[in-house]
């Protein structure tokens, strides 16, 4: 097993290693001009720069900072209308199908809504972002509901539970496989959306510097905004895999 | 007794979304409602009814269907190819995971400025776009359909010594031809999502740009028009793809009530 994962290894940073190093070689063979595509030395160069003279660091901690207040704001939310609704089989049969019908609209296209309501601001933004990724979490809370084991609600009216009760005790723990799987996809969304709307509000953070990067053909610079933007996604997606491991063990264990 | 309770659950249904718009509709005529933002149905259903007729809703709608389809096709048949790839081959697999791992999560929204540099404004940048976007989650599906295919069908196809195309052919593919259809209609939503994305960001072409000068014109019902439009075309092509799925394979499809 052990000899596995390190063969894994090793073949994986050597794939990387020639990823990088074709990359290396088509740029500088000059395949396609170095104004629009920077080789990776002078992409670590830009972000190093960047990082370190900190007007890129500042901007990934505002694009950060966005992302998760709107995704906060969109978890909470989220999770407690869904709790609300999907505790209620009646609640779930009158609104359910609303939502369901709201689902495949694109959050993007509620942009310019919210720049008709809000203008172009910081709020629009967080707005834009939090209302992007509360779907996920909301129906994925409705759901986790319904596909309750009947016998625990049974069980609930047998010992007397307040409705509170059984959505503390009983209903979250079993939808949590589903809200967890949805944090993490509505983190996603919360990335694309502050990226988006940075650019079209022009709100400081990343999404603004690597459009003005790309007008003003900096290459480097908008390849390193791309390379941390990818660094955040990965960070932001291990952490929540990780916490979905340790909080969902005791299921594990049960099964 | 079917047709009964479906007339149940259908008005239980209809109850919010017509209460919410008769609301609006009432709301829009007590008050006299003058608004850069707001637009009472009636006038929402008569902006719909002129941008219909003057042609720019149905241009902007092939538009924007066509790079989707088209970003679409590409991004999924180039992921699910990498993905099969990866499925079938240990060593590709594990050679491959970390580099895939690094790359995937980089939001394809962040692609937009390199592909407007490399290719400009167009259908063909957005279709570029799309094609990116698609293609991980493709390639994710199809290597895990890939290692589910039932072990015996490869012991099969190792003792008739079938070479590499035979065995993607009379093998692998029909064996995963229903879990490349599901991630199919799995890109087909995201494919609108991003083509929508784009060209509100950037791209002066389709629905988003549609909507978005809309909004810059301060016409409140068509912006309202266009937000409907967009979301009846993505539930449109959901519901076509269930019924498709629910036809082509229905042993496929799991039996959710909900």
């Amino acid at each position: 097993m052990k000899h596995f994962s390190l063969r894994k290894l090793f073949l994986g940073f050597g794939a990387l290693a020639l990823f990088i190093l074709a990359w290396k070689l088509v740029t500088d063979a000059k395949l396609v001009s170095p104004i629009f595509f920077p080789g990776p030395e002078r992409t670590y160069a830009a972000l190093v720069k960047g990082l370190a003279g900190g007007a890129m660091l500042s901007q990934t901690l505002e694009t950060v900072r966005r992302m998760l207040l709107g995704w906060l704001l969109a978890s909470f939310v989220g999770v407690f209308l869904g709790a609300l609704i999907g505790v209620s089989r009646r609640a779930r049969a009158f609104i359910a199908p609303t939502l369901e019908l709201l689902r495949p609209l694109p959050a993007s296209a509620m942009i310019p809504i919210a720049i008709a309501f809000l203008g172009f601001s910081d709020n629009m933004v967080l707005v834009v972002i939090a209302f992007g990724a509360l779907w996920p979490m909301l129906l994925a809370t409705i759901h986790g509901f319904a596909a309750m084991e009947p016998r625990l609600y049974e069980v609930s009216a047998v010992l007397g539970l307040s409705r509170a009760e059984v959505i503390w005790k009983l209903a979250l723990p079993s939808a949590m496989p589903m809200i967890l799987a949805s944090l993490r996809l509505g983190l996603t969304i919360s990335l694309i959306l502050a990226v988006v709307g940075e650019m079209l509000a022009s709100r400081q953070g990343l999404g603004q510097s690597i459009l003005a990067a790309s007008r003003s053909f900096r290459s480097p610079d908008l390849f390193a905004g791309i390379v941390i933007l990818g660094t955040i996604g990965l960070v932001g997606s291990r952490l929540l895999s990780f916490a979905e491991r340790r909080l969902l063990r005791w299921q594990a264990v049960n099964r | 007794m079917r047709a009964a309770s479906l007339l149940k659950s259908g008005w239980r249904a209809a109850l919010l979304p017509v209460t919410l718009i008769v609301v609006a509709q009432v709301a829009a005529t007590v008050t006299p409602l003058e608004s850069d933002t707001l637009a009472s149905p009636f006038d929402i259903a008569r902006a719909f009814g002129s941008v219909m007729a003057d042609g720019s809703l149905p241009k902007a709608t092939l538009d924007t269907l066509k790079a989707a389809a088209a970003g679409c096709i590409l991004g999924v048949g180039a992921g699910s190819l990498l993905g099969i790839v990866l499925g079938l081959s240990r060593l590709a697999d594990d050679a491959l995971d970390l580099t895939i791992e690094l790359l995937r999560p980089v939001p394809v929204v962040a692609l937009i400025p390199v592909v407007m540099m490399l290719l400009g404004f167009g259908a063909e940048m957005e279709i570029v776009i799309i094609a990116l976007g698609l293609l991980w989650p493709s390639v994710v599906l199809a290597r895990a359909a890939v290692k589910e295919v039932e072990p015996r069908l490869m012991e099969v196809s190792n003792v008739l010594q079938l070479g590499f195309l035979a065995r993607l052919t009379k093998i692998v593919l029909p064996a995963i031809l229903p879990q490349l259809f599901m991630s199919l209609k799995l890109a087909a939503g995201y494919a609108l999502v991003v083509a929508v994305t784009v060209e509100i960001t950037a791209n002066p072409l389709g629905l988003g740009y549609g909507i978005m000068m809309a909004q810059q014109a301060l016409r409140p019902a068509e912006m309202f028009a266009y937000l409907i439009w967009i979301g009846a075309i993505g539930w449109l092509i959901s519901l076509l793809l269930n019924v498709a799925q629910r036809a082509f394979f229905p042993a496929f499809v799991k039996g959710d009530g909900r």
